[in-house]
């Protein structure tokens, strides 16, 4: 099977302070790795060194073949394109309509497409997530998990080959979170991607993860499938599955 | 002893990193008014919210100004037998210095604080990271737009704050002596010249544009956390306040060595 990302040795640091000190990882086409660890491991961290949003220090960061790291910023918009990022609380952007946050993220990127193909995007995007309602509505009118839903659908309008989603399922309530975990797999079937999905819910990385990783002092500390973790006997990685 | 001056070197050190940075962001930002793609219709909509949010305050400030200055100077003017000098002192520290730096200080209050909240939160929840993640520059897109609305709606709002101020000093003449306001006019503009005006509107382009400056750079540089939203507008009022007394100060020094009064 093809490799999406592979990452080797990477490193980052904040003010000398390590937060990665050696990621390694190797995700393949359809795949989805779950990354759990504590809060304040630098899971976020490594996800924005994927896109570099974040400037790693030192490593290598290849997405489909292509050095991140060291390309030009018109190559990384490309890379841009094809990798999705779902971030925390969604990240919708509050001064525009569910409808103009969707468009913004293309108006860039397909210039020429007209108003009715554009139209039809959105709306497709939209119900992808089961929410073509709110469309008119403001960001700050919808709840959570419909936020996330919409920053998937925002990110989705661009067919992303990979997605990386940021605690996806954080701050909702159980059922939600549940709806959520599958829209992830739905999205998987449709579209044939991979993803990267950090999270501290288990339920959500049993349902939707082929590698399970956790991550503790700037390192995975352990990794192997679903099954393989929950019947560990080291303490630590016990605690996550109890 | 040695704490002391530990302390006082290590703000130094604080002040001009923070100076230092921006100028860096200043640059950063002046690059992108000259880069595409430009955006238009986002540079109307934050006009027309520094408009609709600050014009009454302004006219009432304004006006205000106007009234109380004329009020408190007219018994002296008066005593000297100058009272028709009254207008055109009156008009000249509107248009010099009353009418832009109150107008300044106003926007400071409002636009300033209000930028640094939008972009510290716009930071803290992400927004600016999916922006950039999109392909488009969130300093292109959000902070070139606001910094060009102000630079340019600033010195209107200073017109506009130079004329009400101007009426109000009118109202406070008329309650006290029978005054066409013709005459008025002709008494206050008579002793205005281009070397009042145009130091005058320079300066308050240099307004507008640190006014937006500050609270974009607060707001851009916040850290990670809720409580930075509130830190940036604050601290976005505090310094775009000190940096318009700054320019006021270099302003008048400056128009002194051109104009030579
Ligand atoms: N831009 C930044 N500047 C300085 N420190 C940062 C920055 N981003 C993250 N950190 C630090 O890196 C560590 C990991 O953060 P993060 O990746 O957000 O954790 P999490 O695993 O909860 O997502 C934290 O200690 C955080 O303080
Ligand atoms: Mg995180």
């Amino acid at each position: 099977m093809e490799t999406v990302i592979e990452i080797k040795h990477l490193e980052k640091a904040f003010n000398d302070i390590p937060v990665l000190t050696d990621i390694n990882l190797e995700l393949k086409r359809g795949e989805n790795i779950a990354i759990l660890g504590k809060s304040g491991t630098g899971k976020s961290v490594l996800t924005k060194c994927i896109v570099r949003l974040v400037q790693a220090d030192d490593g290598e960061v290849l997405v489909l073949g292509n050095d991140v790291l060291r390309m030009d910023d018109e190559q990384l918009n490309e890379i841009r394109k094809k990798v999705g990022y779902l971030f925390q609380g969604g990240a919708l952007y509050d001064s525009m309509t569910v409808r103009e946050n969707l468009e913004f993220q293309i108006r860039r990127t397909q210039l020429e497409k007209n108003k009715t193909e554009l139209r039809q995007l959105v709306e497709e995007s939209l119900e992808n997530v089961g929410l073509l309602d709110a469309i008119n509505k403001m960001p700050g009118e919808l709840s959570g998990g419909m936020k996330k839903r919409i920053g998937l659908a925002r990110t989705l309008i661009l067919k992303p080959k990979v997605i990386l989603y940021d605690e996806p399922t954080t701050g909702l309530d159980p059922v939600t979170s549940g709806e959520i975990s599958e829209l992830i797999l739905a999205v998987q079937e449709k579209y044939n991607t991979s993803s990267i999905i950090i999270t501290h819910d288990i339920k959500c990385a049993k349902m939707t993860a082929n590698q399970v990783k956790i991550m503790k002092d700037g390192k995975f500390y352990a990794e192997g499938t679903f099954s393989e973790l929950c019947e560990s006997d080291d303490q630590e990685v016990k605690a996550y599955f109890s | 002893m040695e704490t002391l001056k530990e302390n006082i070197l290590g703000s130094l050190e604080r002040f001009f990193t923070e100076v230092g940075s921006i100028l860096l962001f200043t640059g950063n930002v002046i690059r992108q008014f000259f880069t595409a793609p430009f955006e238009h219709k986002e540079l109307l909509k934050q006009g027309y919210y520094i408009g609709n949010k600050t014009l009454p305050l302004i006219a009432i400030t304004g006006f205000i100004m106007g009234l109380v200055l004329t009020l408190q100077s007219r018994p002296v003017m008066v005593d000297f037998g100058a009272e028709s000098l009254l207008p055109g002192m009156i008009a000249i520290s509107i248009v010099r210095e009353i009418g832009p730096v109150i107008t300044a200080l106003l926007c400071a209050g409002k636009i300033s604080s209000g930028i640094g909240a939008e972009l510290g939160a716009m930071k803290v929840t992400e927004q600016l990271d999916a922006m950039e993640v999109s392909g488009a520059k969130p300093l292109n897109y959000v902070v070139a737009t606001r910094v060009m609305a102000t630079t340019i709606l600033v010195p209107i709002l200073v017109f506009f704050a130079d004329a009400v101020g101007l009426f109000g000093s009118f109202a406070a003449l008329n309650m006290r002596e029978d005054i066409s306001f013709r005459l008025f006019l002709s008494l206050a503009f008579d002793s205005l010249g281009f070397a009042d005006v145009i130091p005058a509107t320079i300066k308050t382009i240099f307004f507008g544009f640190f006014i937006g400056l500050i609270g974009s750079y607060k707001g851009y540089t916040a850290d990670r956390g809720t409580e930075s939203v509130g830190l940036s507008a604050n601290s976005a009022v505090v310094t775009a306040s000190l940096v318009i007394f700054i320019i006021d100060l270099v302003a008048v020094q400056l128009s002194e060595l051109i104009y030579g009064f």
